[in-house]
């Protein structure tokens, strides 16, 4: 049975981690307030941004466009949105799982674009071609970072680097559901979009300058718009998933305090009990 | 009889920038300048760099819109705006000094020179300073 004094030391040591824990649940709380009110903001901006494109897309039908079909290469280009820093529970093992288990993805073909020191780590040692991207984003992402990294991107797309162009990050439902989201930018899939769109009544709608022009300006933005929203939405989630996994190690931390709580007790009963029996032995053997 | 206003939206991806009623709005776009008033048909226009004016009941607002597209419909019309900015958050000096940068680069042209990436913040910067005055 170990010591009483080794249980107290055990026991402050973890009452220690749940301050820190304590500490981090409630930073994250206010981080994730900030964040979520960020997205919330930014979220009619995506919504309109997407339905134009819809309706654009739905207009123009099927014409050769370099933005609606797959480049020659054969070479995809995944952006990883994870974190700058850990203890967020699965967060960042599960974006970069999105990539590593997909059963269709070969290594060889795929180039990662990282965002998130975590993601950019994992990733690297894996093996994986590695574009290196500023990892400082994810700390407070911008419109501007965004559209840096997109023109960098449709740049690639329109060089034959690239053939497709896909985005890894956790999409943001609400406080405590964060879901992991691999999200197609380009081609864009005609397809489903129209299927989507079926069921809205009919707009017509005229382009200046022509269709094909304006989807050359407005798919730059559209995949800007993906990947901010992307940015901004992955912060609101680590911080989610932060605040969820250290609410968990408190109560742990609590459970295990209670439980030393328990053993101490028992432990200085028995010592006082084993005293009490020795003195009176003591007493008896005088007697 | 048509409508007298519309409802005017303008979105960046922080925020709603603004939201109302207006009379009447212009803009710059790629076809040249615009003015939009309530009943036009549908209409999707990409935005370039200028002076973004509307006109309320009461009055009239400016402000510098850079970059986005607008959506026109009979009943309002939406602004994406990458970048607009209202004339108090405008650095003058900023501007004066982006202006003369971009005019440098044009006039000392080389190959490499990104004209059309020059030519953009020189519309930017000359934008800026107009919705000051």
């Amino acid at each position: 049975m170990a010591s009483m004094r080794d249980i107290k030391r055990r026991k402050s040591s973890i009452q220690g981690t749940q301050q820190i824990t304590k500490a981090m649940k409630l930073v994250s709380t206010v981080k994730l307030q900030r964040a979520r009110s960020n997205a919330e903001r930014s979220k009619s901006y995506f919504n309109c941004m997407f339905d134009t494109v819809n309706s654009i897309l739905k207009r123009v039908g099927h014409i050769e466009h370099k933005y609606l079909v797959s480049g020659e290469s054969q070479k995809k280009a995944v952006i990883v949105i994870t974190s700058n820093r850990g203890l967020a529970g699965g967060y960042n093992s599960n974006v970069i799982k999105l990539v590593t288990r997909h059963p269709e993805w070969k290594k060889e073909d795929l180039v990662i674009y990282p965002i998130g020191s975590k993601g950019h780590d994992t990733l690297a040692r894996n093996g994986y071609d590695i574009r290196e991207c500023e990892n400082a984003i994810i700390d407070a992402p911008t419109y501007v970072d965004a559209m840096a990294l997109s023109t960098r991107l449709l740049q690639s797309f329109a060089d034959g680097e690239i053939g497709e162009i896909y985005l890894a990050y956790t999409a943001f439902k609400n406080t405590v559901s964060h879901v992991p989201t691999l999200l197609k930018l380009l081609p864009i899939n005609c397809e489903e979009v129209k299927q989507e769109e079926a069921s809205k009544a009919e707009a017509i709608m005229n382009f200046e300058p022509e269709d094909v022009e304006a989807l050359d300006m407005i798919v730059p933005k559209y995949i800007t718009s993906l990947i901010y929203g992307a940015l901004v939405e992955a912060v609101a989630s680590e911080n989610g998933a932060r605040m969820q996994a250290m609410d968990n190690a408190t109560s742990n931390a609590e459970d295990m305090i209670s439980d030393l709580s328990l053993k101490y007790n028992r432990a200085r009963q028995g010592s006082i009990t084993q005293e009490l029996t020795e003195i009176i032995a003591g007493a008896e053997a005088l007697g | 009889m048509a409508e007298k206003s519309f409802n005017l939206r303008i979105i960046t991806p922080d925020r709603v920038f603004y939201e109302g009623e207006a009379e009447m709005v212009e803009f710059n776009t790629t076809e040249g300048q615009v003015g939009v008033l309530p009943g036009h048909i549908p209409l999707t226009v990409i935005i370039k760099p200028g002076i973004l004016n509307i006109y309320e009941t009461e009055g009239e607002k400016m402000a510098a819109l850079h970059a986005g597209f607008a959506e026109i419909l009979p009943e309002g019309v939406t602004i994406l705006a990458e970048i607009v900015e209202w004339p108090d958050e405008i650095d003058v000096s900023r501007a004066e000094a982006a202006k003369e940068r971009a005019e440098e680069r044009l006039r000392s042209r080389t190959p490499e020179t990104d004209i059309a990436r020059a030519e953009t913040a020189l519309q930017r910067a000359i934008a800026r300073i107009q919705t000051l005055k």
